[in-house]
């Protein structure tokens, strides 16, 4: 275990000095995901001043969860970017090199590429969630902090496992297929509100399916003392994100046993 | 004239050989479609406030917007870039045609092809199934037509400027990166226009982006009078030519300087 996380350093600071030989264009596109993000917070902040609020939630309180699901998604894109790629390992057959070595497969594609610009995104969800907390005006304990950093652990390894489950679904395609991105990018999208303001359907697959509730109603609920709120499930919401990636990796090592190389 | 019209044929030809991308895509801004909506109409639901636009009339923007995502000039030629990269560009500054005009119908065929292949089914989904509404009518529904046009002269000149600016910084960093979210912002793919408060309104309607999203879909709304409709077709004409006349000074300017890379 010791030595995989010696591995997995050595593998950042790899990762790290390849994208620092390019510095003006590594700052010029963490400004690039800072940009892009914000500018959607300020289409929200544009709806709210027109309608005043959204189903009884204001914007300082949307700002929570726009945070929460920025700052996860971020951190799932900064450990899990390696996993883009891989459907090109496995159409080429280069996957087969990574069978040879002694570690487990996703551990060296994780490690291929640890993206540290995508520490733009979290330098603007940062900033908007600790506004939200304040203008809601949280009284901190530990248990409101932990549940907010659970939220975010949730929500990382949930959509960490869509990656893994989106990167071993080209075991059997060979192709890579684009039409997950309906989940990672559309969940991110979706988890900038509250899972209630969807239609029932919408809500449903996004709590059951997807369990995108796990980093959103259900623990901020919570933290925001919402009528409604469930103590239990709000407070084992990060477990939920966490079983969603455990099974990610059992797709993942069925997708293995799968593998057919494409040959050279 | 005939050279550059067998260019775009080629190019059409090119990317639509990707049906399964189409269908993929369709699936996905049909699904991003879905999420606004729900978000309008949740908004809609929490307020008795009068609002810039009527619910019905949003939904119809949304799911315009959906279809006509792929004009937007917001990818850019990656080809172009490798082609500057590795220096292979030479050949595009060989051939006996005017380099301009050969990218300019580039970048034309790359905002028309995948956009017609994706947005007439999704237009025949959203107008059966998702609440979408037909124009008010005939000649607003021409005045889109012809702002539609318009608008992709207007986004394919400003593509090709934004592509011509890779003569200069190659990696293709910094100015395309920024050039989508200034038209996502401001052009009404974001939101409406007319939702951004009172004080903005001047500057979004002297920017020239307005021309790309949100003149041609208030003319299908008939939120904009379909008689306007050749006053805004000649003020996108009037932007192409702006966005035109700078990509070729720029243009003359770069090839004067440009050092191919590779050997």
């Amino acid at each position: 275990m010791t030595d995989a996380w010696r591995l997995y350093r050595h593998y950042f600071a790899l990762s790290l000095r390849g994208q620092m030989q390019y510095r003006a264009s590594f700052l010029i596109q963490l400004v690039g995901f800072f940009c892009t993000t914000i500018i959607e917070f300020l289409g929200i902040w544009a709806l709210f001043s027109r309608f005043g609020s959204l189903r009884g939630w204001s914007l300082a309180e949307i700002a929570l969860f726009y945070g929460v699901i920025h700052l996860s998604f971020a951190f799932a894109e900064i450990f899990g970017r390696g996993l883009d790629t891989f459907p090109n390992l496995v159409k080429t057959g280069d996957f087969d090199r990574l069978l040879l070595r002694p570690r487990s497969t996703l551990f060296q594609v994780i490690g291929m590429e640890v993206s540290l610009m995508r520490v733009g995104r979290i330098l603007q969800a940062l900033p908007i969630l600790l506004w939200g907390a304040h203008s809601v005006g949280i009284v901190w304990t530990v248990g409101k902090a932990l549940l907010l950093l659970g939220a975010v652990v949730g929500g990382t390894s949930l959509f960490l496992g869509l990656f893994v489950l989106q990167a071993a679904l080209s075991f059997w395609t060979v192709e890579g297929l684009e039409i997950a991105n309906i989940l990672t990018h559309g969940g991110t999208e979706t988890g900038q509100y509250p899972l209630d303001i969807y239609r029932p359907w919408f809500r449903t697959f996004f709590t059951f399916v997807v369990p995108l509730a796990c980093a959103n109603t259900l623990p901020i609920s919570l933290l925001l003392h919402r009528p409604g709120a469930l103590p239990l499930l709000g407070s084992l919401s990060p477990c939920f994100g966490l079983l969603f990636f455990g099974l990610a990796l059992l797709a993942w090592r069925q997708g293995v046993r799968h593998y057919h190389s494409t040959g050279s | 004239m005939r050279a550059y019209r067998s260019l775009v044929a080629a190019r059409f030809r090119v990317l639509l050989q990707y049906r399964a991308a189409a269908l993929a895509g369709m699936a996905t801004q049909l699904f991003w479609g879905l999420i606004r909506v729900m978000i309008f109409e949740a908004f809609y639901r929490s307020t008795t406030r009068p609002q810039p636009m009527r619910y019905s009339e949003i939904v119809t923007y949304i799911w315009l917007g959906q279809a006509m995502l792929g004009l937007l000039p917001w990818n850019f030629d990656t080809e172009v870039r490798n082609m500057l990269r590795s220096g292979s560009v030479v050949y595009e500054l060989a051939r006996p045609l005017d380099l301009y005009t050969h990218w300019y119908c580039r970048a034309f065929a790359q905002r028309v092809a995948p956009t017609l292949l994706r947005s007439l089914p999704l237009l025949t989904v959203a107008l059966l199934f998702l609440g979408m509404r037909l124009p008010p009518s005939v000649a607003s529904g021409l005045g889109w037509l012809l702002t539609t046009f318009g608008a992709t002269l207007l986004n394919t000149a400003f593509m090709t400027l934004v592509t011509i600016t890779m003569l200069w910084t190659i990696s293709g960093e910094g100015i395309q990166r920024a050039a989508p979210f200034v038209v996502y912002l401001f052009s009404g793919m974001l939101l409406p226009l007319a939702f951004w408060p009172a004080r903005m309104q001047p500057l979004l309607h002297f920017l020239p982006f307005r021309g790309m999203v949100d003149v041609p879909f208030r003319l299908y709304l008939g939120q904009i009078p379909a008689a306007q409709m050749f006053g805004e077709f000649a003020l996108q004409l009037l932007w192409t030519a702006f966005f035109i006349l700078a990509g070729r000074a720029l243009l003359a300017q770069g090839t004067r300087r440009l050092v191919v890379q590779g050997g």
